[in-house]
């Protein structure tokens, strides 16, 4: 197997914080623990808007973001950041979230699109198996 | 972020043209050729075991007085004798025990990663001087800032609030008063603690949610109302847009018509660690500190019983690290202001007094004693030696704690309970002036008012039944905590002097330094729970799989967004906008001049009806914005 092949069949995940939430602890957790399982990561950086994210997960070829959010504006990042990728007709690239979100805000968000939702203390290989189940559901494209 | 005029240097190399954001700004981490690089062990405690020298700049000593000192407690044929005693101990008792019993683990250690043995005895701590120890009230305060402590008066029961509008927020805070608490405590949303008004688009689903929106006078004015500032203390949790919100505390207390020296309270303030830890930013490092020594300066000149700063290792604990640089990057973070401050030609001794700092108080209970008494002793010695300090107050570290958010669990949430209690017991035992303990729901939603009362009533059970506040350091003495603590003291001082020796705090911040030690513990602390390393009952031990949630959860009000930008609309609506315009430009030019203080035009701009997006946004223009290079 050629170097590029190896590259060309990694998952490739941006994970990202949006909005003024500082809380950066879990993402960086959960960035490091699917770096060490031999994916490619791009971690955004704080305050980004869903703008940003999908534009980054466009260019960058992504097959998933992930979202960290422990600020409470859930409801009001996911929606949007669905809608964007729709209207660029990328959402092959598959949403999931993590942080501090209500049970019935999970179910919500489940329904309205989100492919998973890790909450706390989710251990790192239980996340590294959701990505993977993810991308696998998803197919190849 | 858009009006990225670069004047200063150090706006220059942060502040980033929007457009070019998202691509330049992302970092790539191509598995798996950098991972064994960037997975280094952080491994604090082992190397730290082993130091038992305190830093050439803080051991240099005139030789006299050290020759003065009593080292250890112990006679030369006493010590003898006792380790001869333990010698036969370990051979006999311990060696005949182990081989019928072995011990639960092959070694054992603090949360934080110091060995711990299997007991202590007076040999542990021989090399402690007896005046290192000490007494209470007394240079270097190891065994707490006052003479009687909690027998004079009970640590400030500090509960913080804060949701929705400044009405919704007064509301919780009369509560409370009515519960019997002894000191307010403000909680801020994002958009203000960032220094965005209400309706600004980066507010959008943030406003009210993690704290109270402020953005003008008005707001503060709804927010303490009916409170009595001058038999209150109360502290205001924020930091990029602190000098704001003292401006307008000032501002308020004038209308009202009070006296600024009664007023007490503490605004945290305490940029460095946002850069560090808790990321919240406004404007580049440099910008951002005149503004930290301008509060200090001003509350020392006009506001003589009110603390202009709370140096924070909360955040950098709960952002992941470790207890011993929970402890040290503060004392990293204070030797920064305490410089930019006698910069300006004021002796430490005219400001120091008010300095004020705020601790976790972690699970584990030794530890956390050992890292309070260690922190004073390391304190009084930096403020005198590193900074001449002559009065005493300047040397004495007065600390507010809260227990550990980040150690509460969702799964049978109702441990909560029990973990805060020991937490809040420890910071007691560890001497803290004010103390905030977690609601058992705070790892859902921020905490209901039942939640709450709860965790204040465990303060109380602690204040008044359990006979622990009856005497000044009851740990004092235990050969465990005080060998702990001199270990502590140690680490922490190696922290400070590696921090010297690479060129100094700003520099590491910029350089992410701090940033790779707290993410490297967080990662460490994050395998230890997956593997049951680290026991967290509920997640890793007596797991209730089938756990239902039977839960009520603080409701977010949806009309809080738009009552609140109401109320910012008719405020800019009222307002004399030509001479807000004209403090605006004044501001500038204050801003521009390195020299003045910039409270008192803030103070006027307040008053006037700016809000603080008005004010942030203009000094964007000149400062630029801070924009970090994350590492994970």
């Amino acid at each position: 197997m050629s170097v590029a092949q190896t590259k060309a069949d990694r998952i490739r995940v941006i994970v990202a914080k949006v909005g003024l939430d500082g809380h950066d602890r879990g993402v960086k957790i959960v960035a490091r623990t699917l770096r060490d399982a031999g994916m490619d990561v791009i971690y955004t950086g704080l305050h980004r808007t869903p703008e940003e994210v999908v534009e980054a997960a466009v260019q960058e070829d992504a097959d998933v973001i992930g979202i960290s959010i422990l600020s409470g504006a859930h409801m009001t990042v996911f929606p949007k950041l669905l809608k964007l990728l729709k209207a660029r007709g990328a959402d092959d690239i598959k949403v999931m979230g993590g942080g501090v979100i209500p049970d019935e805000d999970v179910v919500k968000l489940k329904k309205m699109g989100v492919a998973e939702i890790l909450l706390q203390d989710t251990p790192p290989a239980a996340i590294v198996d959701s990505v993977r189940r993810i991308v696998a559901e998803r197919g190849a494209r | 972020m858009k009006k990225t005029l670069r004047k200063s240097p150090a706006a220059k190399k942060k502040a980033v043209p929007a457009k070019a954001k998202t691509k330049a700004r992302v970092i790539k981490a191509a598995a798996p050729a950098r991972k064994k690089a960037a997975v280094r062990k952080a491994a604090p405690a082992r190397k730290l075991a082993a130091t038992r020298k305190a830093p050439a700049k803080l051991r240099a000593k005139p030789a006299a007085k050290a020759a003065r000192r009593t080292r250890g407690s112990l006679a030369p044929d006493v010590a003898r004798r006792l380790a001869g005693d333990v010698r036969s101990w370990d051979a006999k008792e311990v060696a005949g025990f182990l081989a019928k019993a072995p011990e639960r683990q092959p070694e054992f250690r603090t949360l934080g990663g110091f060995p711990v043995k299997r007991a202590y005895t007076a040999l542990d701590i021989q090399d402690t001087p007896i005046e290192d120890i000490g007494l209470p009230g007394k240079f270097p305060f190891t065994r707490g800032p006052y003479p009687t402590m909690y027998r004079g008066r009970n640590w400030t029961m500090r509960q913080i609030a804060g949701f929705g509008t400044a009405e919704d927020t007064n509301g919780r805070f009369k509560y409370l008063i009515a519960q019997g608490q002894t000191g307010l405590s403000t909680d801020f949303d994002m958009p203000t603690l960032m220094g965005y008004d209400s309706d600004h688009p980066m507010s959008e689903g943030e406003v009210g949610r993690e704290g109270v929106a402020i953005d003008t006078l008005a707001d503060m004015d709804a927010l303490l109302e009916g409170i009595d500032l001058e038999k209150i203390s109360v502290s205001l949790t924020i930091n990029p847009s602190a000098w704001i919100m003292l401006a307008m505390y000032v501002a308020l207390a004038r209308r009202r018509g009070l006296d600024l020296n009664k007023l007490s309270g503490t605004i945290q303030a305490d940029i460095l660690k946002e850069y560090q830890a808790q990321k919240e930013w406004i404007f580049p490092i440099s910008p951002s500190v005149r503004l930290v020594r301008d509060c200090i300066t001003f509350c020392a000149k006009n506001m003589k019983r009110y603390n202009p700063i709370n140096i924070s290792g909360y955040h950098v604990s709960e952002a992941g690290s470790s207890p011993l640089d929970e402890a040290a990057f503060t004392m990293c973070n204070l030797i920064t202001y305490v410089e930019e401050v006698t910069k300006t030609g004021m002796h430490v001794d005219e400001f120091a007094p008010r300095l004020a700092f705020f601790y976790v108080c972690q699970a584990d209970i030794f530890e956390e004693v050992a890292k309070f008494r260690a922190l004073r002793r390391v304190y009084a010695k930096i403020m005198r030696d590193r900074f001449g300090a002559k009065n005493p107050e300047s040397m004495r570290l007065r600390f507010h704690c809260q227990t550990a958010a980040a150690s509460l669990t969702k799964p049978q949430y109702k441990i909560n309970v029990v973990r805060t209690g020991l937490q809040a017991l420890a910071a007691v035992l560890g001497g803290a002036q004010s103390l905030h303990t977690n609601g058992m729901d705070e790892a859902f939603a921020i905490p209901t008012e039942e939640a709450m009362k709860i965790s204040l009533r465990t303060q109380q059970i602690i204040a008044d039944e359990s006979g622990v506040a009856n005497v000044v350091d009851p740990l004092g003495g235990s050969y465990f905590v005080e060998s702990l603590t001199t270990q502590y003291e140690h680490a922490i001082l190696e922290v400070v002097d590696e921090v010297d020796r690479r060129g100094g705090t700003v520099k590491l911040t910029e350089q992410g330094w701090f940033q790779r030690r707290i993410a490297d513990f967080a990662y460490e602390t994050a395998l230890k729970k997956a593997s049951g390393e680290k026991p967290v009952l509920g997640v890793n031990k007596y797991v209730e799989p089938d756990e239902k949630f039977d839960i009520e959860l603080h409701p977010y009000d949806t009309s809080t967004a738009t009552r609140q930008i109401n109320r910012l609309k008719k405020v800019r609506r009222e307002r004399d906008q030509a001479k807000v315009d004209a403090l605006l430009e004044r501001l500038v030019a204050t801003a521009k001049n390195e020299k003045e203080n910039i409270m008192p035009v803030t103070i006027e701009l307040v008053d006037a009806g700016a809000s603080m997006g008005d004010i942030v946004e203009k000094l964007k223009s000149i400062w630029g914005t801070y924009r970090e290079t994350p590492v994970f």
